[in-house]
């Protein structure tokens, strides 16, 4: 029996001076929210990742502060999802710069970042993560650091290499979303097929001047085929139009809006639709991709 | 025959938003794209009366074509 009472005193005196991480978390929410420095503080008190901490918070029904925004357009319980949630972002340059950015603040808990290009000067005028300081850096690196610097609660994988038909599976596998954000129309095709093999949505975006379009292919459709069907090799008309800063940001925005509603299994998506953008006359339109509405000769 | 031809995005500069052309009998979609010197590796989605078609797909009277440009930028 006194080994049992000098066990118990243990335990007293380690709840009551060190307490546990939940029972931190609790006592410092306000309200629903914990603030970030007592994110910080409980990490670093209790020896655990700001994502360990991001997870309990969440379990508990609170909220990080840093997501209060987030709020009625995504609930306690939608950002937990967010957070268990992996989103593989395939390139890293005007709209996957854009579109990785969103999802951290977003509060996706883990990126999977897959570019091997590194920056150059042409990208000054719209990809995110460039800056003249940083001309001739891995893009994903540039990402990592970013990310870090302004959600380092999401987990973020840099990988700095091409997709292709033969790495894609291997590269995208534990993903619950991918995100075209490439710059080549024969890799995108190839990334469509890698994510229908694993049946993994995809959710495209592609852009060229003033102009850019969305969809997102669920498995067992053939969005990205249908869409490029008549492409041969080469690339598109971004070649002669050039890229602006505005339409990799409202493009990379749409195809974050797709993952959102995709992860939280809300909304409607582009399901079987694309949706065409000109900015230059200022017209949307949403094209029917259904097979069904395809002639057949 | 009369063909409706709209024109999206950068196909529309130095042309139209939408026209309807006459073309003779038998007029393929390829050959409308050729009138207005659209380059065939640029053509994306085509659609006639809004359904998909590729470019050998032959127009009839008072059908209306739309032409889309592939992009693939990103």
């Amino acid at each position: 029996m006194p080994t049992v009472k000098h066990w118990r005193c243990f335990r007293f005196w380690a709840v009551g001076e060190m307490g546990t991480l939940p029972i931190f978390v609790r006592d410092h929410a306000e309200g629903q929210l914990l603030p970030w420095k007592r994110q910080v503080e409980a990490a670093e008190r209790f020896g655990v990742t700001l994502a360990h901490v991001e997870g309990v918070v969440l379990e508990r029904g609170l909220l990080p502060a840093r997501y209060q925004r987030n709020c009625a357009a995504l609930s306690c319980g939608d950002q937990l999802t967010l957070f268990r949630s992996c989103v593989a972002v395939v390139g890293c340059g005007g709209l996957g710069g854009y579109v990785v950015e969103e999802l951290a603040r977003l509060g996706v808990g883990r990126l999977v970042i897959i570019d091997p290009d590194l920056f150059e000067e042409h990208n000054l005028n719209r990809q995110l993560f460039s800056s003249p300081g940083n001309l001739g850096q891995a893009k994903v690196q540039a990402a990592l650091a970013r990310i870090s610097e302004i959600n380092p609660a999401v987990t973020l994988v840099p990988i700095q290499e091409a997709l292709s038909i033969e790495n894609g599976a291997g590269l995208l596998a534990g993903c619950q979303v991918v995100v075209d954000a490439l710059d080549t129309i024969k890799v995108r095709l190839e990334l469509a097929d890698v994510c229908g093999g694993l049946n993994v949505p995809l959710v495209h975006g592609a852009i060229a001047g003033w102009y850019g379009h969305v969809a997102t292919q669920f498995p067992g459709d053939d969005t990205l085929q249908s869409i490029y069907s008549s492409w041969k090799s080469g690339k598109g008309v971004e070649q002669t139009l050039g890229n602006p800063s505005f339409t990799p940001a409202l493009v990379a925005s749409l195809e974050v809006a797709e993952v959102c509603k995709l992860l939280v299994g809300q909304g409607t998506p582009l399901r079987g639709r694309q949706l065409m953008i000109d900015l230059y006359s200022m017209e949307l339109n949403v094209i029917d991709m259904a097979e069904s509405n395809r002639e057949s000769s | 025959m009369k063909i409706t031809v709209k024109l999206f995005a950068s196909f529309r500069a130095g042309r139209f938003d939408i026209e309807t052309v006459e073309y003779p009998e038998g007029t393929t979609v390829a050959d409308v794209a050729d009138s207005l010197k659209l380059p065939q590796s640029e053509l994306g989605i085509m659609m006639v009366n809004s359904r998909h078609v590729k470019l050998e797909r032959v127009l009839a009277d008072g059908e209306t074509l739309a032409l889309f440009p592939l992009l693939g930028g990103g």
